[in-house]
């Protein structure tokens, strides 16, 4: 090897080099390649999954797919809570810069003050709404703005379309989608959507190039099919609000029951509320009063005890009751009749709702046995229909009754119920003195037997004292209904006002029909009615009727009863086909 | 060897150029998926929206108001009914 390189023959390079300088680079060179080659493999072996998924987030991108929230529609299909798309504006006021004409413009459009755009926008926040729920039209015009640091997001609102007339068995949804109220709340689980997401590549404009994966598909919230019937519920709606007001009541409850299956073919309060606008609602219009609100049926129980009294064959129907003076002493505490009666039959003691008639019935028997009957009626124990504030009613244990206790509960007194539980227990007269269970959605294949309470001749003859109350001598005439045979009970019951009995009523009916082969339980509650009548068979019997007669005609239910046509049904018959020949 | 080659390159080329037809088929028929999607998604918003409008003209408060005041329309009395039994009510 030579010891000097020489690059050139200009003696004033011709200088020789050490030969450890070519080594220094050779080496410098060397080492600066291994650098180079650990780095690579550090890159491409110990951090390549950091840096893939880093260089993946510049282009792949996971999108959010929104569920929908089921729909809610009653037992036709008719569309009682629906959800459309909406969207939100909001902001990151750090990115937000707008010149004083932009504001103004963005305020006009979000229809909120200019001053309260820049106070939201002056927020310390990262993230801040600037108007929630906009019409999408109205939300693409903004967009188009093309302002920085605005953005929006895709949201659903929620719209009622029956209004006030289902507002309590639908409830609502806040702003959120959450159910806070109603069906919206007892079947948040089923109706909400679960949200889906999937992996897309975009390119440098924002479009999607390729579908990379479906992470999770959206899955829709479930659609509720409720018993309702949006028909019937609009018939006992427009009576009830009608009968509050005429009666100048504080509110009112009715509920309508399909005897075969169990289900709640209606329910409605009022006062009540739009649950589209819900701005200054007042806790008096939420209450669901046919479920949460309990009082002291009155009279209504007294088929109960009657039932009892039969079936337990201490009495037949037309077993003979001294009901006479119209008052009794029991203990220290005297019961009186509204209108004292003499001697009655069992029969006749619901029909003219005599207080003594049940109390002397009641206290033949011992209190276990009604203690039984009212637990498996369903009194004192919650209703389990998954609403929310559903209260039991209060039932106290037989042990603690005294005499005047056991008599009074005979006539619905010194017990609590509420409106549904009570139009429940009326379905052992209605079915073959079995009860089956209620339901708010619609039941497909109704249980043919219930829980046995009473036997069928015990329900039978009950039946056939609940349709002498509404004929001629009956304490509710008014209840009757053209064309079909109807049985019912009245209610009057004093209301407790800080422990003692003030003077202010609630009046019920609770009745049912057809009795040949009944069909329906309608319950009606008033309030407090104040306009000068306050016996059930005055203020509620009218409710009842109405909406029972409309109800048997919606559901095409033949007369049982039929009043003799006024014109000559051959005639009409043919007329009619020469109408469809034609 | 030459022969081979030669086929071999062919075929590579081939398959190099069905690939990008089919890659561009791919993304034609994406774009097209994602098209007809969110025409979906827009025609299940309508449907939504029209069904809210249906329920809103056919409430029954509406329709019994429209009944009762500009038809001129009331219950008819019982004794105006004729049912028909059960027979003849199924035969129709």
């Amino acid at each position: 090897m030579k010891k000097n390189f020489t690059f050139n023959h200009n003696p004033l390079l011709s200088e020789k080099l050490p030969v450890w300088r070519a080594r220094f680079v050779l080496v410098t060179l060397l080492s600066a390649f291994v650098a180079l080659v650990c780095r690579a493999a550090w890159l491409q072996g110990v951090k390549t999954d950091f840096l893939q998924a880093k260089g993946e987030s510049r282009y792949a991108r996971v999108i959010e797919l929104p569920a929908d929230r089921g729909k809610i529609v009653d037992r036709h299909g008719e569309v009682l809570a629906v959800s459309t798309p909406v969207r939100s504006v909001w902001a990151i006021p750090d990115d937000v810069s707008l010149t004083p004409a932009q504001s103004r413009e963005l305020a006009r459009m979000l229809g909120i003050d200019a001053s309260e755009l820049n106070r939201k926008l002056a927020s310390e926040k990262e993230f801040v709404y600037l108007k929630r729920q906009v019409p999408p039209e109205l939300a693409d015009r903004i967009a188009a703005l093309n302002l920085p640091g605005i953005h929006e997001q895709n949201e659903f609102r929620r719209f009622y379309p029956t209004g006030e007339v289902a507002a309590h068995v639908v409830g609502f949804t806040d702003v959120d989608d959450n159910g806070q109220e109603g069906i919206e709340l007892a079947f948040q689980k089923d109706l909400v959507g679960q949200a889906g997401s999937r992996r897309v590549i975009k390119d440098r404009r924002g479009h999607i190039v390729e579908d990379v994966e479906s992470i999770k598909k959206p899955r829709a919230g479930a659609d509720v099919v409720l018993a309702l019937d949006s028909k019937i519920q609009y018939l006992a709606y427009s009576a009830l609000k009608q009968a509050v007001a005429v009666n100048k009541a504080k509110a009112g409850s009715a509920v309508v029951i399909d005897v075969k299956t169990g289900e709640i073919l209606a329910l409605v309060n009022n006062p009540t509320y739009n649950p589209n606008n819900r701005l200054r609602l007042s806790g008096a219009q939420l209450r669901n009063r046919a479920l949460t609100d309990t009082f002291e049926p009155g009279s209504t129980m007294k088929p109960f005890t009657a039932a009892l009294a039969l079936d337990k064959g201490k009495f037949r129907f037309d077993t003979i009751i001294n009901c006479a003076p119209g008052r009794m002493t029991i203990g220290s505490a005297t019961i009186s009749d509204a209108h004292p009666h003499g001697a009655l039959t069992v029969a006749q003691v619901i029909q003219k709702s005599s207080n003594i008639g049940a109390a002397k019935m009641a206290l033949s028997m011992p209190p276990e046995e009604m203690w039984q009957m009212f637990d498996s009626l369903g009194f004192g124990s919650p209703l389990k229909l998954g609403f929310p504030g559903e209260a039991p009613g209060r039932l106290r244990p037989a042990r603690i009754w005294r005499p005047i206790e056991q008599a009074t509960m005979s006539y619905g007194h010194g017990i609590s119920v509420n409106l549904m539980q009570i139009a429940q227990a009326y379905l052992v007269f209605a079915r073959q003195g079995d009860l089956i269970p209620l339901s708010l959605t619609r039941v497909d294949t109704p249980p043919l037997h219930g829980k046995p309470v009473f036997s069928e001749q015990t329900a039978r003859e009950v039946r056939a004292m609940l349709e002498s109350v509404t004929q001629p001598g009956g304490t509710a005439t008014l209840a009757q209904v053209p064309g079909y045979r109807v049985g019912g009970k009245t209610g009057t019951a004093m209301k407790i006002e800080g422990g003692v009995y003030a003077n202010k009523y609630v009046s019920s009916f609770v009745g049912l029909g057809p009795i040949s082969n009944p069909r329906l339980i309608v319950a009606v509650m008033i309030d407090e009615p104040s306009g000068g009548k306050h016996y059930g068979g005055e203020v509620a019997a009218p409710v009842f009727s109405e909406v029972m007669a409309g109800s048997l005609r919606a559901l095409g239910v033949p007369p049982d009863a039929p009043l003799r046509p006024m014109q000559v049904a051959q005639t009409q018959r043919t007329d009619a086909d020469v109408k469809e020949g034609m | 060897m030459i022969r081979l080659n030669v086929i071999l390159i062919v075929l590579v080329l081939a398959s190099a150029l069905a690939l990008v037809s089919a890659q561009h088929q791919s993304r034609k028929l994406f774009i097209e998926l994602e098209r007809l999607q969110a025409r979906e998604r827009a025609l299940e918003v309508e449907w939504g929206q029209l069904q809210l409008e249906q329920s809103t003209w056919a409430a029954h408060s509406r329709v019994e108001k429209l009944a009762r005041e500009r038809l001129h329309l009331v219950t008819p009395d019982p004794r105006h009914v004729l049912v028909l039994d059960g027979d003849a009510g199924a035969a129709r």
